[in-house]
């Protein structure tokens, strides 16, 4: 078991995500920014859509009760174990009684532990990803556990990456969405040819934008949307979809994120920037 | 059976979207349905790819790797053409029960007051009607029903509640639907249905599909409390029968 002594901000059990239930409107969850989290995985030799823990903003203190592998990704955070500090992307062993701690964020949003063999937490409709109230919790509280198994030995191919970073990236690429041949020329123009920031609203449904485009009046039948979907407002606010989104919409879908652009998106903040670029 | 001119596009690298043309009519979701039907009986391997239906359209979300747009719209355009040779999927009619009682339905006697029907004519009126599941979304379970009366269009609450109770039965222009859980929602409230929506405990979560019908039937608080414990502990028996469109 590991045990939570401080869960901190916002911290979820996820994985590769729950598949096979959007007909029913059951949104994907999992890894926010799976760039990240499936590279821990490798690094573990796990399963790349193994559960681990999404660490956000503010991280956990937690105590290990059995030997096992971990490894960080994501975010730039101080971490100590034991109060020695940790790097991302490195393979540290763990004894019973360790301590890991997080402390100040630096660059990113989210920071994800693995561990050796993926977290153990239960499996609902084909998945770990927390997603309340389909799962029983929405994130971690104190003095919890969360269940992994033990490892004793683990020789790991590559014991450390030199990860080709993307914190600082703020460029999003994006394919057209649906929607798309419904902007007008000046709605293009300031879609593509401005910097826009991220506004207060923003999570693992909805990352929203602070500055607002021309609106439209374009009236549509629901239909579906998928994590990375852009939608327009009729006031012309933009709102960017992310993994526990709605799986329906009745708004306009202008743009879509590629994969990598919704992990550089995972790791935006209130105030960060973002601009878009078409592919 | 005439065939509509579909529009077919890219909705990312990941999926693709069908589009019938925009409106809302039986006639379009049968013919979504009979072309879902032969896909996921004829074409595409369905433990990879998620087929969603909803009004005039369908995706198709393929996670594992990139769409071929150019070749899959060529291929669907096809199926489309052959996809009246398999018989369509069974579609039911769901009864589910109803408490409109004031303690549940906190609108409805706002609601029968700017609808100019007295409270038992608009349970009435609710109940009588065989609704259509156009679509599933917004939360796990949550249907959008189409085929509600003029006679019981209202416009949505403006301001929304913060905390819309799970089961609350609501009206909002053309839709009626059921809150599968607790969540912030601008319906008006008019009852509450004991039956869970979702179940994520059960292999099929939501018993209810895209182009199924529900039918509504109003039940005293007693009855209520009794088929929310059937509910419960998983013995409440559904009222579910074959559908033929």
């Amino acid at each position: 078991m590991l045990k939570v002594l401080k869960s901190g901000f916002y911290t979820t059990i996820q994985d590769g995500g729950r598949l096979g239930y959007l007909n029913k409107g059951v949104p994907v969850s999992g890894f926010m920014d799976s760039f990240s989290a499936e590279k821990l995985n490798l690094l573990l030799d796990n399963d790349t859509r193994a559960a681990v823990m999404e660490i956000t903003m503010t991280g956990p203190t937690l105590e290990f009760e059995e030997e096992t592998y971990i490894c960080l990704g994501g975010a730039d955070i101080s971490v100590t174990l034991n109060n020695n500090p940790i790097k991302n992307y490195k393979v540290y062993k763990i004894e019973q009684g360790d301590i890991l701690s997080y402390g100040r964020l630096k660059v990113g949003f989210r920071n994800y532990l693995a561990v050796k063999g993926g977290f153990q937490t239960a499996e609902i409709l084909g998945s770990r990803s927390w997603y309340y109230p389909l799962t029983p919790k929405s994130h971690l509280k104190d003095r919890t556990e969360v269940d992994y198994l033990s490892c004793t030995s683990y020789d790991p191919k590559i014991s450390e990456w030199q990860v080709d970073y993307f914190l600082d990236e703020s460029v999003l690429e994006v394919a057209r969405g649906p929607e798309f041949e419904f902007l007008s020329d000046r709605q293009l123009e300031s879609l593509f040819s401005k910097e826009f920031t991220i506004a207060k609203d923003y999570n693992r449904m909805a990352y929203q934008i602070e500055q607002k485009i021309e609106g439209h009046k374009i009236s549509m039948l629901t239909s579906a949307t998928l994590p990375g979907t852009v939608q327009l407002t009729p006031s012309g606010k933009i709102i960017i979809l992310m993994k526990d989104g709605q799986t329906t919409g009745g708004y306009p879908r202008l743009l879509q994120l590629s994969d990598k652009a919704i992990s550089i998106l995972a790791q935006k903040k209130y105030g960060d920037a973002i601009s878009f670029k078409l592919i | 059976m005439s065939k509509y001119p579909l529009s077919i596009r890219p909705f990312g690298v990941h999926a693709i979207l069908v589009e019938w043309p925009n409106e809302v009519q039986e006639a379009i979701l049968d013919d979504i349905i009979q072309f879902t039907s032969y896909l996921e009986s004829n074409c595409l391997i369905v433990n990879k790819w998620e087929i969603v239906p909803a009004y005039n359209s369908v995706t198709l979300v393929l996670r594992e790797q990139p769409i071929d747009f150019d070749k899959l719209k060529q291929r669907l355009g096809q199926w489309y053409q052959e996809s009246d040779s398999v018989a369509a999927r069974q579609r039911y009619l769901w009864r589910l029960p109803v408490c409109y009682d004031i303690e549940f339905g906190i609108d409805i006697n706002e609601v029968s007051e700017k609808l100019q029907l007295s409270v038992s004519e608009l349970i009435q009126e609710h109940t009588s009607n065989v609704y259509t599941v156009y679509g599933i979304g917004f939360l796990p379970g949550f249907m959008y029903l189409g085929g509600v009366p003029s006679r019981l269009e209202i416009p949505r609450k403006s301001a929304p509640r913060l905390n819309v109770q799970k089961g609350s039965v609501g009206l909002a222009s053309k839709q009626t639907g059921i809150y599968p859980q607790e969540s912030p929602g601008g319906w008006n409230i008019i009852g509450n249905c004991p039956v869970s929506m979702f179940n994520p405990k059960n292999d099929e979560p939501c018993f209810v599909s895209v182009g199924d019908k529900v039918q509504f039937f109003g039940i005293e608080k007693a009855t209520y409390d009794l088929h929310k414990i059937e509910n419960e502990v998983g013995i409440y028996k559904l009222d579910k029968t074959e559908w033929d469109a």
